[in-house]
């Protein structure tokens, strides 16, 4: 079945039937060439997705103060909520198996001044891990750390376009500019993914923002990173736990839901994933259905090619060929041409996708790509269930009397 | 060579049952050339092809060189078709996109003969028939007695033990037919045994016995002084 004469045989049939090889080949090829490209133009969708929504790390809760609703041991209701200093360390004391890291965060809009130019910006006072959180990405220079914490330095790291605004095409690396009537050193310049707003950010120590206060130990926000390992589940636990915690510290009605306000980026995470989710799913309902579409081309092409070869086969059968003979003379031939164009078509997509790679960004589509596992086992599935769909019309005709055979005309 | 006893055999066409063969007997000899003649719808190519394993008979016997032929599976047939026998079909039964060389070597391929000793082996009995300068070339730009002669060639290079020819001249004009029917004539002199089907007079008298079929009976079976059709040629 296997020998060089038999393969000998099935190319001299390929290359005298140029059309039906042509046929059958390019359906496949076109097939595969169309799955690899909804693939992959799927996947450049979800890209696209996690790439507007995903930006900020996920393992991220914001702790806001508000205003309680409800008296509770002897306080009023209405009571404004203020977080301090104190309450950083006691969670750092309190959760340090969920706790990754954690930064307040003191926001104040400025006047900044460089020389000639001056605009209003938003400073963020925070502590180094901030840095995490924002996944704010340095340019140049450094961010701040744990020195310019202690020290109380008048050091800034500025957005990009912070520099851009104020300094054009200079350096701003060790100039110093003027915030709110003190000057502070520039140390370094990020970039940061959240777009341009966030890219107008200043941040400098939390301890110099609140000595500039009057050496107050208030602070507007806590930014809490968790480890990702603890799941979405033990970041709920964590959340909650958190919740009873400061609760109880700023005696507020267990009940009271006002007292302070939590953003957590855990459930935003979890509904990306799920339309990440519905997106794929949908990418790979597309995807089956060309497989499909390209199995019932083929076995269709398959049916043609018997009907076709009827006479052909019963002169053989008359020759000698065995029933087997004929199985394997159309089988043999279906696979090599299916396997040949089938990986053709895959070759073509992938270099397809490759050459797009961005240009197509306008429509939603980022960096498409397929992995090769999943474009190997589609063009595998399509051969496969090409050469069974093959099979049932081949062995039709192999049990064909080879005397109806030859009156076919 | 062949022996056949009471042999049957009927088609069922819808709620109709057509009985074509109705006791077939008879016996040919090594080295026989033997025509069966008969008007259309004697069951003569009915006959030819149990003879040649294409069609199996509802009853009675068959045998062939010695060997009982019986019980066929289509593997079977198949073998017993390539060592015993040769066909040669009133429409020559080429495949089209083979060219003549490649068609007289394809039934050498069923008996797994390597390829060059299969072309080898083509081009001799191509040879023969006079259409070695024609090997490359495709059926399609052959005239219809060369068909038939790659036809005979082909047959003949399995080297059966029988060859059966259909209406072998049945799409040929008269100067062909006899060309055709030297060839067959020269072939049965080098020894082989032949069953040509006909229902022209002039061609059955160029074989050595005829067999009359009518209805599906044998009617009568008679030697004839053969026709030489190198006198027309």
């Amino acid at each position: 079945m296997f020998s060089r004469d038999a393969w000998n045989e099935i190319f001299e049939t390929i290359r005298k039937n140029k059309l039906r090889t042509f046929l059958s080949g390019f359906t496949v090829a076109l097939g595969i060439l169309i799955f690899v490209t909804l693939f992959g133009f799927g996947n450049g969708l979800i890209n696209t997705f996690n790439k507007f929504f995903n930006e900020d790390a996920t393992n991220v809760f914001y702790f806001f103060p508000g205003k309680t609703t409800m008296p509770y041991k002897g306080y009023k209701s209405n009571r404004q909520i203020e977080f301090d200093n104190t309450d950083i360390a006691d969670i750092q004391k309190d959760f340090p198996m969920f706790l990754e890291y954690i930064s307040p965060r003191i926001s104040r809009s400025n006047l900044i001044r460089y020389q000639a130019e001056s605009n209003n910006y938003t400073t963020h006072g925070v502590a180094p891990s901030h840095q995490f959180a924002e996944k704010t990405v340095i340019m140049k220079g450094r961010y701040l750390n744990l020195k310019d914490m202690k020290e109380k330095s008048k050091h800034v790291v500025i957005g990009r376009l912070v520099e851009q605004d104020l300094f054009g095409s200079r350096n701003s690396l060790g100039k110093y500019v003027d915030i709110g009537g003190s000057a502070f050193k520039v140390i370094g310049v990020f970039q940061d993914e959240g777009g341009d707003r966030e890219e107008r950010f200043v941040y400098m120590p939390y301890t110099t923002r609140q000595l500039i206060e009057k050496n107050t130990d208030k602070i507007n926000m806590i930014v809490i990173g968790f480890k990702p390992e603890i799941g979405y589940a033990g970041a709920m636990a964590f959340e909650s736990n958190l919740k009873k915690f400061l609760k109880g510290k700023k005696f507020i009605h267990p009940d009271d839901e006002s007292g302070f306000f939590i953003r957590n980026v855990a459930d935003q995470l979890e509904k990306n994933q799920q339309f990440t989710g519905v997106l794929k799913l949908i990418v790979a309902f597309v995807a089956i259905g060309t497989i499909i579409a390209g199995i019932i081309g083929i076995s269709n092409i398959m049916v043609f090619v018997v009907k076709e070869r009827t006479k052909e086969l019963g002169i053989r059968k008359a020759l000698g060929a065995t029933p087997g003979n004929v199985i394997s003379t159309i089988l043999l031939e279906s696979v090599f041409i299916t396997t040949i164009s089938g990986f053709v078509g895959m070759l073509i997509g992938i270099l397809l996708l490759r050459s797009l790679d961005d240009r197509l960004e306008d429509f939603f589509i980022t960096n498409p790509y397929i992995d090769t596992g999943t474009a190997v086992i589609a063009t595998l599935m399509l051969v496969l269930f090409g050469s069974i769909a093959g099979y049932v019309p081949a062995s039709k005709a192999a049990r064909i009397k080879p005397i109806v055979a030859l009156r076919d005309e | 060579m062949i022996e056949i006893k009471d042999l049957h055999k009927s088609y069922t066409m819808g709620s109709n049952v057509l009985h074509v063969l109705k006791g077939i007997n008879f016996k040919a000899e090594d080295g026989e050339l033997v025509a069966i003649m008969g008007s259309s719808g004697s069951g003569k190519s009915t006959l030819l092809n149990i003879l040649g394993m294409l069609d199996e008979a509802d009853s009675g016997e068959y045998t062939l060189d010695g060997v009982p032929i019986r019980d066929l599976t289509e593997t079977k047939a198949a073998k017993y078709r390539n060592k015993f026998l040769g066909f040669v079909f009133q429409s020559f039964n080429l495949i089209n996109y083979k060219n003549a060389l490649e068609n007289v070597a394809l039934p050498l391929y069923y008996q797994r003969m390597p390829r060059k000793e299969r072309h080898d082996k083509a081009m001799k009995y191509l040879e023969q028939v006079g259409l070695k300068e024609w090997a490359h070339h495709l059926p399609s730009e052959l005239s219809g007695g060369q068909k038939q002669r790659v036809a005979i060639a082909r047959a003949m290079a399995a080297e059966p033990k029988l060859l059966l020819a259909d209406e072998p001249t049945g799409a040929l004009d008269s100067t062909t037919s006899y060309e055709v029917m030297d060839l067959i004539q020269k072939i049965n002199d080098a020894g082989n045994t032949i069953l040509v089907v006909t229902h022209e007079e002039d061609i059955a008298h160029m074989c050595k016995r005829i067999i009359h079929l009518r209805d599906g009976v044998i009617v009568k079976d008679e030697k004839v002084e053969q026709v030489r059709a190198s006198a027309y040629v």
